[in-house]
């Protein structure tokens, strides 16, 4: 247990915390307007008041209560993206490394293209014509995990397709899906895990940078991204409304990627290099 | 060499293509792209209109060749907001995200290559964990607001630099750092990592045996060297770099591609952003292509092994 990242382990499960028990820890509703409430300071600024701690926004909702349901909305998009991206990608590189060939040249070309394609344009592209909302959200950060995803998964199947208990498997006359499902796949296990840690962050900010470009989760809805996005016209008389969000995201990915860091040492140190 | 490029340019082809098809489709599987194209106020009769005008009414495989005739002459539609077409659209504001990008890498390169050959040569030391820092947490800060927490600094509680749209030069100031930042980590990382390997190679311990100074086989032997997965890695940098430039250029209301790809979402201008992503598809394309060029340029390694 020594060396283990606590500070990052606190972060992450205060931000749990924060999106499981949102509507426990705060009476005040995170959409509801109350115009009158309107841009009250947070409590240690001159006209703050202690019921909205980091005062309100534009609308009179409790920025903080919007950041506690921002939470959620970040660990929903992140857990589904991580499950789709990060499921097709650990697929594809399965099946690109263990069959090899022409299938393998096939997608890792695809993989390459994937990769030298900012998909942040097909993410907006995806938001214009299928209309915002969480689907298109998790199909588009997808598109950007799964390529990511696919080529350290076929770089460790490569090296486990050499192993002799593979070949002890074929044969004894195992089916070539059931080798990649029964031996590989328990075998990469470890680096998918490590992966999916790493990208955490990288998940968080794609989606606050959506949100923010008006391609995320559509108003009003809290959303991080949304309400650094929906703070920057107040920059100069209402601070708080951007820089606070700003602030829990930059922690959250922080403590993701430090934890990620370790996680990846502990268990896979040849990913070093990522 | 002229193989190489050729193959390069063929690479470069069939993903214009690949990109120019999955835009199309997307925006024809989700429904009539004519209704995105209307305004809210149009009759059925506008809509006919302009379906007819445009062929939308064919089988999707005949306006999909249609696509594809037009694009190639550079015709990608018109601007529902500009009111005029859409890659001139593009052409006028790309020359400000051009005047931007530069001053960026450079400074990207300047604080990264001795911050990464620095941390790799006095490995463990505080300039070590300091850029370490500086990495981690460039990497966890969303640009977006990077640049929004710099115009509160420099401009709201300053006042030094102005916070928006361009200008003289303290306009690029601030644009410039923020997308810089976005590619300083990722650099700084790089050139680390790569150094610390070549540090440890035969031929610098050769070098050093040789006895040239440390600063020749540093500077020299090594940065060379170390450089080279710099230029493997640009690929992904553009992507980087465009993503950076839609954000810097959003939040600095600078009237560049960026800023426009951003128009053409909020004001749901389908046509523009179409065309803007092909035209920037085509800009990385060329872009990595005269890359590729000077890389295998550069190592021989590269052409030879083709």
């Amino acid at each position: 247990m020594r060396n283990m990242p606590w500070t990052s382990l606190g972060i992450i499960a205060a931000m749990l915390f924060m999106a499981v028990f949102a509507p426990v820890l705060t009476d005040h509703s995170p959409i509801d307007q109350s115009l009158a409430k309107k841009l009250l300071p947070p409590v240690w600024e001159e006209g703050g008041s202690t019921k909205y701690l980091l005062g309100t926004d534009i609308f009179g909702r409790d920025v903080l209560t919007r950041l506690f349901y921002g939470a959620r909305v970040s660990m929903i998009v992140t857990a589904m993206a991580l499950l789709v991206g990060g499921g097709v990608g650990l697929l594809l590189g399965i099946v690109s490394g263990y069959v090899g060939g022409r299938v393998d040249t096939l997608l890792m070309r695809l993989v390459d293209a994937a990769l030298a394609f900012p998909t942040i344009l097909f993410a907006l592209l995806l938001a214009v014509t299928m209309g915002q909302g969480l689907r298109t959200i998790v199909i588009a950060i997808s598109l950007l995990l799964w390529a990511r995803f696919a080529r350290v998964v076929r770089g460790e199947v490569l090296a486990v397709k050499q192993r002799d208990f593979i070949a002890l498997a074929r044969v004894h006359g195992c089916s070539p899906a059931r080798i990649m499902m029964v031996h590989v796949l328990p075998n990469v296990l470890n680096t998918f895990m490590v992966l999916l840690t790493l990208h955490v962050g990288v998940v968080i900010v794609a989606e606050a940078s959506l949100s923010f470009l008006g391609a995320g989760v559509p108003p009003p809805t809290p959303s991080w991204g949304l309400m650094v996005a929906e703070g920057r016209g107040k920059i100069s008389s209402a601070w708080w409304l951007s820089i606070i969000p700003g602030i829990a995201i930059t922690l959250v990915v922080l403590a993701f990627n430090l934890f990620g860091d370790w996680l990846r040492d502990r268990l896979d140190p040849k990913l070093r290099q990522l | 060499m002229r193989r190489y490029i050729l193959q390069r340019l063929w690479q470069g082809l069939i993903l214009l293509v690949l990109v120019t098809t999955i835009v199309f489709f997307l925006g024809r599987l989700t429904g009539n792209p004519a209704d995105m194209m209307l305004p809210e106020d149009a009759t059925a009769e506008d809509r006919e209109d302009l379906i007819q005008k445009l062929g939308l009414d064919g089988p999707l495989s005949e306006q999909f060749f249609l696509f594809i005739g037009r694009a190639v002459q550079g015709d990608l539609g018109d601007s529902i907001r500009y009111r005029q077409p859409a890659v001139d659209t593009f052409f006028s504001r790309l020359p400000n995200t051009l005047l931007m990008v530069p001053g960026a890498m450079l400074l990207a390169i300047v604080m990264a290559i001795p911050l990464g050959v620095l941390s790799a040569l006095y490995r463990g030391s505080l300039v070590d964990r300091v850029s370490g820092a500086i990495a981690v947490l460039g990497i966890a800060t969303p640009n977006f607001w990077l640049g929004i927490l710099l115009i509160f600094v420099f401009s709201v509680k300053l006042g030094w630099l102005p916070s928006a749209r361009m200008g003289g030069v303290a306009h690029y100031v601030l644009p410039t750092i923020t997308l810089g930042t976005f590619l300083v980590a990722g650099f700084m990382r790089l050139i680390r990592s790569s150094m610390l390997e070549i540090l440890d190679s035969e031929f610098v311990k050769l070098a050093r045996i040789k006895g040239l100074s440390e600063a020749t086989v540093v500077w020299k032997h090594c940065l060379r060297n170390a450089l080279i997965p710099v230029l493997t890695l640009w690929g992904v940098f553009m992507g980087g770099l465009v993503t950076g430039a839609i954000v810097t250029e959003t939040v600095f209301a600078w009237p560049g591609i960026g800023r426009l790809t951003y128009e053409a979402v909020i004001f749901r201008d389908y046509p523009l952003l179409e065309a803007v992503i092909i035209m920037d598809a085509v800009l990385i394309l060329f872009i990595n292509l005269v890359v590729d060029i000077l890389y295998a340029y550069v190592d021989p390694r590269i052409r030879l092994a083709d």
